[in-house]
């Protein structure tokens, strides 16, 4: 492998609480983050993810597994002796010193001489684009600010790992779409690899070279974004990220690369046959479509066909629910208003979807 | 007009029993000492702030007399020691007190506040029981085969007794500031590479300076002015100013002098807290 390993855990678990009502925040966790990578931990609130960071920045302690960077184990390492630098959500800038004394602070407490670390200030600011504010107090500063501070002060350390603990969240929508640009700008220039947490999963997609989506305590899958949005492993992969149908199906049979499932009321659906993935005859699958991988098509050339329940026109996109016939599940589709086709349709309308094998992805859990 | 109206009882409060008493100390202490106490309505000296610093000679020039000038500088390096030594254990006491659950915290307040309960007299009689030669301290050390040591009536047992009087004004305003710390900047001081030590010189105990600074001057100002413990626990000699006023306006009937003794207590407080406060100087931050 070219990209080495700048953290490896091993096994890693975390209770919290004593004997019967003890939780389990983390629960056997491995993983590999490579080196100069933009890795997001994705998961609802209370998926183990923010604890997951704090045993990183060494403010938990594991309660079994290894945590090693680059190799070397962390265990027993207090959170100053640790090359590692956190973001956190709050900023927790420090009120009584000026911007300049907050970013210069880690450098100070290396004992870095002083004329070294005004340079360093300087080049930070302007890394962040704060240039003469230095020697404003965080109260005195926008959030947008602050959080640009929070960020200088975490880098001016030229950390290992730089942690961001969902430090977008208390942004407004443009400033967020803004710093998610101005993040990514920031790890590929400072070539630190980021580790980064999040509830957002289209913060995750825009900004990570690598995705863990995480679910009580485990990481249910690792990959790229568009793996992650494409090729989810599980059902709960495909809700969190994106939208998505769910229909329940049954095997029927494999034939010319191509996997056969039927649907309760009898109509079949095509995907592409994963040949890692050997099914039994009749087994119980769950098939995915996203709203946009499917199609509106004439009357007999598609395969499922339902009613319109309601339009949603959205600007960019129109999104259309309707009721499939033989089944009671809703079916959201999501098409472009490239041409206007899909807001011609009113409540009521039948309608016939074709849905491309390609389209299809086959869960089993 | 309302607000005015609103005010009126506060103003009579503090112009009645505050003002009014204050400008009458003044004016006594510009007057002539009567003989069996009292003063000399209407005749005018400076006698009494002469007599702060100076004796007159049989021939009635002026030789420096320090005596009083000791008793001040003696109750203010008592206050000092007082105030330093109840920031010294209330400064932890009110750390851990603020780093505990929040249930938990309520009973560590009303615990402190617990000696309040009893009064003040009683507080410094126990201590007598304690310090005293045969007492309870020395019982243990004479228990434990070491000679007895004479503390009470010294300025060692007022220095204890005004500590524990006053440790209370110290802990509950510096808890007060460290409760209000967010914890997750003691983090960030860590992550930093701040290790225990520099998190509470750089982060800590600035955050808490204005509760430090409060507590302070609850201690360091009444302690000035204590009279009930140096009474106690220093025997009744003049250890303290506050003996010595209350010796002039009793024994001494030198009612002028108790006054202007009071009113140079009054302007060094004024004058010290002055400069504390200019000193530690709110910084740009609180304004906002």
């Amino acid at each position: 492998m070219a990209e080495s390993a700048a953290i490896e855990l091993r096994g890693l678990s975390k209770r919290f609480g004593h004997a019967q009502e003890q939780v389990t925040a983390l629960d056997n966790v491995s993983l590999i983050i490579r080196e100069n990578e933009f890795f997001t931990l994705l998961g609802p609130s209370g998926c183990g993810k923010t604890t997951l960071l704090r045993l990183l920045a060494g403010f938990e302690q594991p309660s079994s597994g290894e945590l090693l960077l680059e190799g070397t184990s962390l265990a027993g390492l207090p959170p100053y002796r640790r090359p590692v630098n956190t973001v956190f959500q709050s900023y927790a800038l420090f009120p009584h010193m000026s911007v300049a004394d907050n970013i210069g602070f880690g450098l100070e407490m290396q004992g870095r001489e002083q004329a070294e670390r005004a340079q360093r200030v300087q080049e930070m600011l302007a890394l962040v684009k704060l240039h003469g504010l230095e020697n404003r107090y965080p109260a005195q500063l926008s959030g947008g600010q602050q959080q640009r501070v929070a960020l200088a002060r975490a880098l001016a350390n030229q950390p290992k790992v730089l942690l961001l603990d969902e430090p977008l969240s208390a942004l407004d929508l443009k400033l967020r779409k803004e710093m998610q640009i101005e993040l990514k700008r920031l790890q590929l220039e400072t070539g630190i690899t980021f580790v980064f947490v999040t509830h957002d999963q289209e913060e995750a997609l825009t900004m990570s070279d690598r995705i863990a989506v995480m679910q009580h305590g485990q990481i249910l899958q690792i990959g790229s974004p568009k793996t992650i949005y494409e090729q989810p492993s599980r059902r709960f992969v495909a809700d969190f990220i994106g939208e998505s149908n769910f229909l329940e199906a049954e095997y029927i049979a494999a034939n010319d690369g191509w996997a056969h499932f039927r649907l309760p009321g009898g109509v079949e659906l095509s995907a592409l046959e994963d040949p890692l993935q050997g099914y039994r005859n009749g087994q119980k699958v769950t098939l995915v479509i996203r709203p946009e991988r499917a199609s509106l098509c004439d009357a007999g050339s598609g395969q499922l066909q339902g009613v319109v329940e309601n339009v949603i026109y959205l600007g960019t996109d129109t999104v259309v629910y309707l009721r499939l016939d033989g089944a009671d599940t809703l079916f959201q589709l999501r098409s472009q208003n490239q041409y206007g086709a899909a807001t011609a349709l009113g409540v009521g309308d039948h309608v016939t979807l074709n849905i491309a094998p390609e389209a299809v992805r086959v869960l089993t859990d | 007009m309302k607000r005015v109206g609103l005010l009126l009882p506060a103003l009579f409060m503090i112009g009645f029993f505050m003002l009014l008493p204050l400008g009458l100390m003044a004016y006594v202490s510009f007057l002539e000492r009567g003989v069996n106490g009292g003063v000399v309505w209407g005749s005018y000296t400076a006698e009494a702030y002469i007599q702060f610093l100076f004796e007159r000679d049989l021939d009635d020039s002026l030789l420096l007399n320090t005596d009083y000038l000791q008793i001040f500088l003696r109750s203010f390096t008592l206050s000092c020691i007082t105030s330093l030594l109840a920031l010294l254990i209330g400064f932890p006491v009110a750390l851990y007190m603020a780093l505990q659950p929040k249930p938990y915290r309520n009973l560590l307040i009303f615990l402190v506040t617990v000696p309040f309960w009893t009064n003040l007299l009683v507080r410094n009689y126990a201590w007598i029981l304690l310090l005293r030669n045969n007492g309870l301290i020395n019982d243990l050390l004479q228990g434990l085969g070491l000679e007895p040591l004479r503390m009470l009536y010294t300025p060692f047992a007022i220095g204890v007794g005004l500590t524990y009087s006053y440790l209370p004004f110290m802990v509950l305003p510096i808890y007060a500031s460290l409760e209000k710390i967010d914890l997750r900047l003691v983090e960030a001081a860590f992550d930093l590479g701040a290790d225990r030590r520099r998190a509470l010189t750089r982060v800590i105990i600035p955050l808490a300076l204005p509760g430090i600074i409060a507590g302070t001057l609850l201690v360091f100002v009444p302690c000035l002015g204590a009279y009930v413990t140096p009474e106690l626990l220093g025997g009744g000699k003049s250890l303290m100013i506050g003996n010595l006023i209350q010796n002039q306006f009793g024994a001494a009937r030198n009612w002028p002098f108790g006054s202007a003794l009071a009113f140079v207590l009054l302007g060094i407080v004024l004058l010290a807290m002055m400069l504390y406060l200019l000193r530690f100087r709110r910084t740009p931050e609180e304004t906002t």
